[in-house]
């Protein structure tokens, strides 16, 4: 109970935020943090529940934010469409890799993901007559306040949340943990591994392209070398998770927000505050943050959160208290 | 028609035949018991039932159905259910989850599937250890969540892969009350075991095979008595 009044409480906070904070750069930055929370939890559904790791999310990511470009460009409709079809275009393309992927065990999915991404991001280069290339797809956003922005993410984000939140207590979330633990046990159990490890990729890509195709509206711009970037959106999508807690339900959300303040504070070298060379290092930070992670909270900030609050309240070595999960 | 058999089951790994020509059937009702040396290819004949190695030949007939071809996840819905002789527990779930975890097999609906696993495992007397994270359960206990787990799908036929092995004297004889307890629930059972008290105990009729080949069949006293199975067990004098 204590921890829905928590729940209620920052839903509450981020909903009024705009009315009392009217700086347009912390409402971007909050407004990113929803997308991550978004691309995260998607992310965690597929690799922290069901076990299939990815390490390209970007494609969903790109064919979300591609889609709703191409409205624009090809079709001359609104880029809004996008968020109707960006969801759907990314489980396509999600439906079909599982299709080929899933019916094998072991690195083929996460090797395939890595490869699409590339190849995809290669396409978005070379077909220029279709995606304008390197030069990205510009579109003119419908708006110029924040406001109606951060709303619809925030509204995606509640969207995405309750619906996984849902999946996670039904006999989808208890059959994706099945397969996370052992394929082999939950065969026996009459769980077919490959129609649900497809249905937790069809969730987790949907939402991604979402989160795409939301970026496309709201950016303005998108180019190949940002929506299907195996460091900005694949590796962001791990390390949100990871950060957070991968496996656990709200972990991602967490994460979202801290690497989104993470990435700002080196991008604007602690905002000017440290030389300009920092903001240079942010990948570097960035691996140095998840060895810490792994090393001292393998679980993520939510997954073990006792070790932390025992570290202010008892001031023992985090490695050296023993979580009860 | 026979409840359950197989005919002429062959399964080679490369050039070893691990089970060679195997036919026996198993009537509705029965525990049958399935016994041989280490590696005479006991889990294996478990393995081909349940589709986790395609079958090199013959067939297996399950209620008048045949079984070949189906995927492993199939065989459990068509009621049958095992246990694996090296258990496998869902680890990061709890008794009580892993239990309902099975039980989905048979319905879509939360309640249901809880009622159903504590149902089980109040039956398998696990009903103090529900909420025990898996991975931190004795030997014993994870073999018995192995059979509430099976028994949560509904399974009219269970294979039971040395699910004996490794207990204490006491975790045994419950075992077997256990096991009898689920035949007289109306469960046909095939027991693969070592212990002999056990099977000697159990069963109503036995297989014996020895590299993957039928040495002896009959009930427990004409297997105990037979002359390949002392030699195949104790070695040619
Ligand atoms: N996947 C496999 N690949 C190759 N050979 C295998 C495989 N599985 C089993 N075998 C071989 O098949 C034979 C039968 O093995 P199986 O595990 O069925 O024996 P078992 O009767 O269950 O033995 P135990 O009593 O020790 O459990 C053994 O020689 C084993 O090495
Ligand atoms: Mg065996």
């Amino acid at each position: 109970m204590k921890s829905l009044y928590a729940k209620i409480a920052v839903l509450a906070l981020l909903a009024v935020f705009p009315l009392f904070v009217g700086s347009d750069y912390y409402r971007h930055l909050v407004i990113i943090a929803l997308m991550w929370v978004v691309i995260g939890a998607s992310w965690n559904l597929l690799a922290g529940y069901t076990g299939q790791v990815s390490f390209g999310h970007a494609i969903f990511f790109g064919v979300g934010a591609y889609t709703a470009g191409l409205c624009t460009t090809q079709l001359g409709i609104s880029a809004w469409w996008g968020m109707l079809l960006g969801g759907p275009a990314a489980m396509l393309v999600g439906i079909l890799i599982g299709f080929i992927c899933f019916r094998l065990r072991g690195a083929y999915f996460a090797l395939a993901t890595i490869a699409i991404a590339e190849i995809l991001r290669l396409i978005a280069i070379v077909w220029r007559d279709f995606t304008e290339g390197m030069q990205g797809i510009l579109i003119i956003q419908t708006f110029r306040s924040k406001v109606p922005y951060y709303y619809l993410a925030l509204g995606i984000a509640v969207i995405c949340m309750l619906l996984i939140y849902k999946i996670i207590k039904s006999k989808w979330g208890f059959y994706f943990i099945a397969i996370r633990e052992d394929q082999d046990a939950a065969e026996a159990l009459g769980i077919s591994t490959f129609r649900y490890k497809s249905l937790s990729l069809m969730v987790s890509s949907f939402f991604t392209g979402l989160a795409g195709a939301f970026y496309m509206n709201y950016m303005g711009f998108i180019d190949p070398e940002v929506v299907f970037s195996l460091h900005f959106i694949s590796i962001m999508a791990i390390l949100v998770s990871i950060i957070g807690g991968a496996g656990t339900m709200w972990g991602p959300s967490v994460g979202a927000f801290i690497m989104v303040m993470l990435q700002e504070l080196f991008r604007s070298s602690f905002f000017g505050y440290a030389p300009s060379w920092v903001s240079h290092a942010h990948a570097m930070a960035f691996g140095v943050l998840v060895i810490l992670v792994i090393r001292f909270m393998a679980n993520g900030v939510v997954g073990d959160w006792s070790k932390i609050t025992n570290l202010w309240s008892k001031g023992k070595p985090a490695a050296l208290v023993t979580n009860g999960n | 028609m026979h409840f359950f058999e197989t005919h002429r089951l062959t399964k080679a790994f490369g050039g070893l035949i691990a089970v060679n020509n195997v036919t026996f059937h198993v009537e509705e009702g029965e525990i049958y018991g399935l016994i041989g040396p280490n590696g005479s290819g006991k889990t294996t004949v478990f393995n081909l039932i349940t589709a986790y190695y395609p079958i090199t030949s013959g067939t297996i007939r399950f209620r008048g159905k045949e079984m070949n071809g189906l995927p492993t996840w199939k065989v459990c819905k068509e009621g049958i259910g095992r246990t694996f002789q090296i258990v496998k527990p869902l680890a990061r779930m709890t008794v009580l989850e892993n239990v309902m975890t099975s039980a989905f097999c048979r319905t879509s609906n939360t309640a249901e599937a809880r009622e159903k696993a504590l149902e089980v495992l109040q039956f398998c007397e696990m009903e103090k250890k529900i909420d025990f994270p898996a991975k931190g359960l004795t030997i014993g206990d994870r073999k018995r969540m192995e059979i509430a787990r099976a028994l949560a799908t509904s399974p009219k036929l269970l294979l039971l892969d040395e699910t004996m092995a490794g207990l204490t004297p006491q975790e045994q004889a419950d075992g077997v009350q256990l096991i009898r307890k689920m035949r007289n629930a109306g469960i046909t059972i095939i027991i693969v075991e070592h212990i002999m008290h056990v099977i000697m105990n159990l069963c109503d009729r036995i297989l014996c095979i020895n590299y993957g080949q039928e040495i002896a069949r009959g009930t427990p006293a004409e297997v105990a008595n037979n002359q390949n199975v002392i030699e195949a067990y104790l070695g040619k004098e």
